[in-house]
């Protein structure tokens, strides 16, 4: 039987950064509250959490994709220089862009929300953190995606990635909904929303330094 | 630049809303009736505490240009901000859209760098609406899900209509195009709201700007052709899903107002006239299986007058009609003001059953017959009546200019509208009184414009919409 050979510094990464992307209000958690205080039912906001959880691990496995093509098609290091400057450009272009996700609609089918979520966490440039953790390898050399490292290995690194990562998200995302809509109301919107995405954009630029400069 | 923290005026709902703090400046659209001197917008002081400036014009940003006439306007950001699909709280409610009836140019005015001084900060010419989204004239705005919302009643490069939608960008200006994908058998444009919770957007009908910029025509009324469809769509799909005949006598459907709720789906619009009486009725939209349908909840009737005493348009008809020219809903969904223009009234109703409106309270201003003078005033004849109409975030002040549109006014009130603003309080046993403190008027408070739509500091009733209940 093959293990994943992700070391315990990156699944703790990948369970924080999914609790990052659970507490954060464009995420999902307030799409939940939002359908549980339109229908005033508990079941409407957990309805919405596995297809949340379903867009997000998509907008995941699509970065998990192209990771794992990359790096068995060119040299690991360029991979990690690639990505690292990447990486720093998107978090950049988030920092100083004027524009914001436009998307209509509330009454959405649960396909649909599971769309929204993908698109929402691809923009958000959710997977593209995954170059971050995945440099900082076992081995510098081989990546935990690369190929050459057998199709197996690189199934179960990034199964095993995309549930710790999800798992974590979805749980803290159901468990944020839940104390909103139970318990302190959306009131608290009003001062406890800090801006995260400008703290996600300068996480993408400080991962994409730190990946450079390990490279 | 973005804040860190969610702009201070954005409301998750209208129950949060309600709590708002008292707004302590009105910002009010006024025009040049003779376009030799530029429009202006008007600051004015709203704050009790502050008594220098309470009931002052205290700011009058004059616009680059002439000719405008500004009409209704809107902010940049509202409480949909924090709306789940695509939240942006951290931008800030800032900028005051205002756009020229008249010219179709759209001014882009910043409120905060020195509120009582607004600044203008972009001019966007009438061939940028005419290229990009196929409009002229331009009338209300509101902020929502994909950007500005900009109604417009005139087609573009000299077609008469349709009249429609047009979409700008909400932070870069830019028109993005037009709205709708499908529009059905819409022609005539208006007013322009949604229920945000439910994707569907309503609209209504005034006229083209043939029917419309020289003076209300008289044939075209009697005929009948002016507007009295409500027209139902998909705010997501941009399709027209439905519309709704009022009948033909019902001569413009002008103002909506749909409930602050997001749970709910029912909503109030205003008809100017009836050809059939001269009355003035509010109507009550509202969902029935899947469908939306309408009920008459509010007749008003014409009052009987001496001819002398009436224009030439009006002669022939011995009554003044009551010209329901705007409406406007609280925050709370509970109460509804009601502009008569005609006959110088402002109603408040008890809409608690929205089925079931019951009149709980009156005051009278101006009016042809009557030119009810202000209790600051009492030896001054009142020309003009409450126009438009706008209600505090927390439902207890009412502001009111009365101007309706320049040539309309003309016709109305040949003798001259003047220009004014007041407040009224709305109080807890349902009744309204005028606050006799706060009455700017003439032309010393608006330097010889007539004076328009009037927005509050930090949002009013009929800017923000709310994605939860």
């Amino acid at each position: 039987m093959i293990t994943s050979t992700l070391t315990a510094g990156q699944l703790w990464t990948l369970a924080l950064l999914g609790f990052f992307h659970g507490i954060d209000p464009g995420m999902g958690w307030l799409f939940a509250v939002s359908y549980g205080l339109q229908e005033r039912s508990r079941k409407s906001l957990l309805r919405v959490l596995p297809f949340v959880a379903l867009g997000h691990e998509g907008a995941i496995a699509v970065m998990v994709v192209i990771l794992t093509v990359s790096s068995s098609l060119l040299a690991a290091k360029v991979v990690v220089l690639a990505g690292g400057g990447l990486l720093m450009l998107y978090g950049l272009w988030l920092l100083l862009r004027r524009r914001h996700l436009k998307w209509v609609g509330m009454r959405l089918s649960s396909w649909q929300l599971a769309m929204w979520a993908f698109v929402m966490s691809s923009v958000h440039g959710a997977g593209l953190m995954l170059v971050a953790v995945f440099a900082w390898g076992p081995d510098e050399k081989v990546s935990a995606l690369d190929l050459r490292n057998g199709v197996g290995q690189v199934l179960v690194n990034g199964a095993a990635a995309m549930a710790v990562h999800v798992g974590v998200m979805i749980v803290t995302t159901g468990l944020v909904a839940l104390l909103v809509y139970e318990v302190l109301g959306l009131r608290i919107l009003r001062s406890m929303w800090v801006n995260l995405d400008r703290v996600w954009a300068f996480a993408l630029i400080g991962a994409g330094v730190a990946t450079l400069i390990s490279a | 630049m973005a804040l860190w923290k969610p702009d201070p005026t954005f409301y998750p709902s209208p129950r949060d809303a309600v709590a708002a703090p008292p707004e302590k400046l009105a910002y009010v659209a006024t025009f040049d009736r003779a376009a030799a001197r530029p429009d202006a917008i008007a600051v004015v002081g709203t704050d009790p505490e502050d008594s220098r400036s309470y009931g002052q014009v205290v700011g009058f940003t004059e616009l680059p240009e002439t000719g405008d006439e500004l009409h209704h306007f809107g902010w940049n950001m509202c409480s949909s901000a924090l709306c789940p699909y695509a939240p942006h709280p951290h931008t800030e409610r800032r900028y005051l859209v205002v756009p020229g009836l008249r010219s179709s140019r759209i001014y882009v005015i910043d409120v905060i760098d020195d509120p009582a001084t607004p600044k203008v900060v972009k001019v966007l010419g009438p061939e940028e609406l005419a290229k990009r989204a196929g409009y002229s004239r331009p009338h209300t705005v509101h902020c929502g899900p994909e950007g500005l919302y900009v109604s417009c009643l005139g087609g573009a490069d000299g077609a008469d209509g349709p009249g429609g939608v047009a979409i700008l960008d909400h932070e870069s200006f830019e028109v993005l195009g037009r709205w709708e994908v499908d529009r059905q058998d819409q022609y005539l444009a208006y007013d322009l709201w949604w229920h945000i919770a439910h994707d569907v957007a309503v609209t209504s009908e005034w006229g083209t700007p043939s029917m419309i910029e020289d003076g209300i025509n008289p044939e075209l009324l009697l005929g009948r052709k002016y507007g009295h469809q409500l027209h139902f769509w998909d705010l997501r799909r941009r399709r027209h899903t439905q519309t709704i005949d009022l009948g033909d006598q019902h001569q413009m459907a002008l103002e909506l107002r749909p409930a602050h709720d997001p749970t709910k789906k029912y909503g109030f619009a205003g008809v100017v006239v009836s050809v059939e009486d001269l009355s003035a009725s509010i109507w009550l939209w509202h969902d029935d299986k899947d469908r939306f349908a309408v009920r008459k909840v509010i007749t008003i009737p014409a009052e009987p007058a001496p001819a002398e005493k009436l224009p030439p348009l009006l002669k022939d008809f011995g009554a003044v009609p009551p010209l329901v020219t705007d409406i406007d809903l609280s925050v709370d969904d509970k109460w509804l003001y009601v502009s008569c223009w005609g006959t110088g009234a402002l109603k408040r109703y008890d809409v608690s059953d929205p089925f079931n409106p019951a009149e709980a309270g009156e005051v009278r201003l101006g009016g042809i017959a009557t030119e009810t003078p202000h209790p600051a005033a009492p030896g001054e004849p009142l020309r003009g009546g409450p126009q438009m109409v706008e209600v505090s975030r927390d439902g207890e002040r009412v502001y009111v200019t009365n101007s309706l549109y320049g040539s309309w006014d003309d016709q109305f009130y040949p003798a001259g509208v003047g220009a004014w603003m007041a407040k009224i309080d709305a109080r807890t046993d349902g009744g309204v009184s005028l606050d006799p403190g706060f009455f700017p008027h003439g032309e010393e408070a608006f330097r010889g414009r007539r004076a328009h739509q009037v927005r509050l500091q930090g949002g009013d009733a009929s800017s923000d919409s709310y994605c939860y209940p």
